[in-house]
């Protein structure tokens, strides 16, 4: 059965259900952007699937985790530089 | 070094890789009696193709090959992706998050493939995924109920992409294939040689009866709009822009061979070499699925089960003389795919001076200078430098210069330091042989 | 074909560049071959550390003035090249180390090179990534990193706009009094240089170069880079064991943000393949100076060769022994930064100038006397 977790965006506390992969969590939660590119253009996530690297996030104070392959957990906190 | 650093773990036959190919693979080889080790960076097994949360909500064929592989006796490790190889088929892995290394007597490369991605003027943008992202993407719970979705590219994967997302209720506006009709049409015609592909087709096209499909067309360039995306199509007549959230691009598949060229497999046409056993040119590495350049599912199942068989020692059984023509009917679809669906010379002519190629590091197509080899271009501009160890640019980089791509060392993917010194201390430890 | 150069350069890495920056500015004409790429070779595959070494007097002038040079054109130097001044923190683990960083300090203050001795809690203050409970350290503020292609690169476009000629692709097989044979036909000039790194003895047999391999890892950016570039005063024992595979704790922070990682040394001959021994090694070894740096993701790995002398000094001048045959070799792992020293000096000595340091020290006929 699918149950809720909350993870913390930018500070904000977002609930989601605990099956998500963190990159659906935040895009569903209307970030389009999830990063800066080195000339500081907006970047997403594009191949899903952890080849691209563009749905790079700083989670738990790691920076650099693709957003794509972490599953959401209770209490995960999340830095998005987009 | 005499201090333990990493896991142990000796194989009959190590499998890369747990998607069709690679699942065939490791259950064809542990029903053979062979102590069999499946490593597949993902949660569960399934690749791309069999992606799931719930195994459930997969189709019969996914699941009872599943279910084969959990009967099989192969030991199945997931969250384990291989860093780092040896000529010798050792393998080093980072298993979740802990140093693993497998001693195989033959390595299976089943490692799938990547999404080609053609770049074309504003396919940076947040919302212009391609298509196996957003299928991914929808199978990991993303919402696109109500969003503005337009599909643009080339080859089969645009018509279970457009159904999943006409299913999850996105406001599907347009899927253009850029072949021309007549392409597409001769290879609709030559559907009769594959009834069951033919039926797939049509019921997936049933699920988005409604929505434009346009032959011959393809996205020029793509603008932000505020925060919108402003599509520009082409169909060699006309240009015209539409608005829409989401661009899903399917440019085709590329081979992943990262692990394959490490190992020191020689390619032909950008996929591994291959032999009638899969046997690759290293002894005792074969190679299943994408990454010989066979794409699709029914293909891969085959050239995996002909792989774990070979592999388990069983080359001479009637099973791989009965697959191997089973093969032969695959590999002519996939060229008949091929055929169909080159991408038209315009896609390439997108590209303007200050196209990004290289996302990670974000080089232009000006950077460039003809008469470049990719190592060149890779010094002198940092494309293909970055955190993606250029998959995403170098199919492009590598077109535009005409250039076979640069060697690759470990780490195969970026691996946190720790673990790479564990790793390759491991590898080198005479402990090791035994 | 054009007229008869005056010079053909063989090697276009940072050396051969840079001999052919100053002899274009002396006014020469100069041609540049190489088998492969403007600083494609040893010079890409090496760190870009400018610093001033004081393992030997000659080795002291030959970099120091090659920073000087360096400093007096940083105000031409592209982007590309990433210039960054960030200092050699020599870094000391035990006493015995610091006793070695102060007579460092003494050497570089008596020849005007300013230093400084830092103690355990200001080592960590200056460079926080450092792990607790190291002795000390000498900073020399001076000292700076650059991307090492991109500086061949720039001085051979120099050189270009100043008439020289630059053929990549094209491999030397033969050097003659005068002439070289190439993949591409023969070229004629006044004098040939042999600016070829490692492959400098297989066109000049005789010449002492033996190539000496070295690992280098590079990690993705991170946020909070090492401030300075860092080495490991061990370094000074395992660098000048010949023998022996050896590594060393080095580490520098690049342009942009990423973390490069050294050093290993080895005599293994041409095998150019990861020695997955030595690099874990050489991991390891920077994981004992700053523990964080196992969490941060490595990118790529890579090895090179370096052009190794038996005295760890380069070959500078005439080979008596073929008639107008000049040598730029030999510079092992300090290329980078006695590239700008030896191509002024090279040029000055082929033009009849009396250089600006003494060339004697780097002579390539004490090769030829240390045969007899």
């Amino acid at each position: 059965m699918t149950k809720s977790v909350r993870i913390l965006v930018n500070g904000t506390s977002l609930e989601v259900a605990d099956d998500l992969s963190l990159a659906a969590a935040l895009l569903n939660a209307g970030h389009d952007a999830f990063r800066r590119s080195v000339t500081g253009g907006p970047r997403g996530p594009v191949c899903g699937m952890g080849t691209c690297f563009e749905c790079r996030v700083t989670v738990d104070g790691m920076p650099g985790k693709r957003a794509c392959l972490e599953p959401v957990r209770d209490g995960m906190q999340v830095m998005l530089d987009g | 070094m005499g201090d333990v650093r990493a896991g142990r773990l000796t194989a009959d036959v190590a499998v890369v890789g747990g998607g069709p190919a690679g699942i065939a693979a490791a259950a064809l080889a542990a029903e053979a009696g062979r102590r069999v080790v499946l490593l597949d960076a993902g949660p569960r097994p399934g690749g791309q193709v069999w992606r799931h949360t719930n195994r459930h909500t997969l189709p019969g064929l996914a699941r009872r090959w599943l279910e084969r592989l959990d009967r099989s006796g192969a030991d199945v490790r997931c969250g384990a992706q291989v860093v780092d190889a040896t000529a010798s088929l050792r393998l080093g892995v980072e298993h979740q998050g802990r140093p693993l290394v497998v001693e195989a007597g033959a390595v299976v490369l089943a490692t799938g493939a990547q999404e080609l991605f053609l770049p074309f003027p504003g396919w940076t943008l947040p919302g212009v995924t391609g298509v196996g992202g957003a299928q991914a993407l929808l199978k990991a719970g993303w919402e696109v109920r109500g969003k503005r979705v337009a599909i643009a590219g080339t080859g089969p994967l645009l018509l279970p992409v457009a159904a999943a997302l006409a299913t999850a209720g996105a406001d599907l506006r347009m899927v253009a294939e850029q072949a021309p009709a007549a392409a597409v049409r001769a290879f609709g015609a030559s559907l009769w040689r594959s009834p069951g592909r033919l039926l797939q087709g049509a019921a997936l096209r049933a699920r988005f009866a409604s929505v434009r499909y346009r032959w011959g067309t393809w996205v020029e360039r793509v603008d932000d709009q505020g925060g919108a995306l402003r599509v520009q199509w082409a169909d060699g007549r006309h240009r015209w822009a539409e608005p829409t959230d989401l661009l899903c691009t399917a440019g085709g598949l590329v081979p992943s061979t990262e692990l394959a060229r490490l190992l020191g497999c020689g390619l032909v046409g950008g996929a591994v070499a291959v032999d009638e056993l899969q046997q690759t040119s290293v002894p005792n590495a074969y190679a299943a699925g994408e990454p010989t350049g066979n794409t699709g599912m029914e293909a891969a199942l085959v050239e995996g089960a002909i792989a774990g068989l070979v592999a388990a020692g069983k080359r001479g059984s009637g099973a791989v003389r009965k697959l191997a023509v089973e093969r032969e009917s695959h590999r002519r679809f996939a060229a008949r795919v091929a055929q169909a669906f080159q991408p038209r010379p315009e896609l390439w002519d997108r590209i303007t001076g200050d196209t990004i190629l290289c996302r990670c590091e974000d080089v232009p197509a000006s950077a460039l200078s003809g008469g470049w080899s990719v190592r060149e271009a890779k010094l002198a501009t940092r494309a293909g430098m970055g955190s993606c160890q250029g998959r995403m640019c170098g199919p492009a980089v590598q077109h535009l210069l005409g250039s076979p791509p640069d060697t690759v060392r470990a780490p195969v993917v970026p691996t946190a330091l720790g673990e790479l010194a564990d790793l390759t201390a491991s590898l080198d430890s005479p402990q090791g042989a035994s | 074909m054009t007229t008869r150069p005056d010079a053909i350069i063989v090697g276009a890495g940072i050396v051969g560049a840079a001999c052919a920056y100053y002899l274009a500015r002396h006014g020469l004409q100069v041609t540049v071959v190489d088998s492969g790429f403007v600083g494609g070779g040893t010079t890409a595959a090496g760190m870009g550390h400018i610093v001033v070494m004081d393992d030997s007097e000659a080795q002291f002038a030959l970099t120091a003035w090659s920073q000087r040079l360096l400093d007096g054109l940083l105000h031409t130097v592209p982007e590309d090249v990433e210039f960054r001044r960030t200092g050699t923190l020599w870094v000391a683990e035990d006493e015995a180390q610091l006793d070695s960083a102060r007579r460092k300090l003494a050497f570089y203050t008596g020849r005007g090179i300013g230093a400084e001795l830092l103690d355990a809690a200001r080592l960590v203050e200056a460079e926080p990534r450092l792990r607790p409970g190291l002795a000390g350290g000498l900073l020399v503020p001076s000292d700076g990193v650059v991307y090492p292609p991109a500086v061949a690169r720039w001085l051979m476009r120099e050189a270009t706009l100043a008439g020289a000629t630059v053929r990549e692709g094209a491999g030397v097989t033969t050097l003659r009094p005068g002439s070289v044979d190439t993949s591409t036909g023969t070229l004629e000039a006044g004098c040939i240089i042999n600016a070829a790194g490692i492959s400098a003895p297989r066109l000049t047999p005789g010449l002492p170069v033996t190539p000496r391999k070295g690992h280098l890892a590079i990690t993705e950016r991170v946020p909070d880079p090492c401030r300075h570039q860092v080495i490991e005063l061990g370094y000074l024992h395992s660098a000048h064991t010949m023998n022996a595979a050896s590594v060393a704790f080095n580490v520098q922070p690049r342009a942009t943000g990423q973390l490069l990682i050294g050093s290993s040394r080895e005599l293994v001959g041409w095998d150019a393949s990861l020695n997955r021994d030595v690099l874990g090694r050489m991991l390891d070894r920077a994981i004992r100076f700053m523990p964080g740096l196992a969490r941060l993701p490595v990118i790529r790995t890579w090895t090179g060769f370096r052009p190794a002398t038996p005295d760890s000094l380069p070959l500078i001048g005439a080979w008596p022994a073929v008639d107008r045959l000049w040598i730029a070799a030999g510079h092992e792992g300090l290329g980078i930064t006695t590239a700008l020293g030896t191509g002024a000096m090279l040029a000055d000595l082929i033009v009849g100038r009396v250089p600006e340091i003494d060339p004697a020290p780097y002579a390539p006929d004490r090769a030829l006397e240390s045969m007899k």
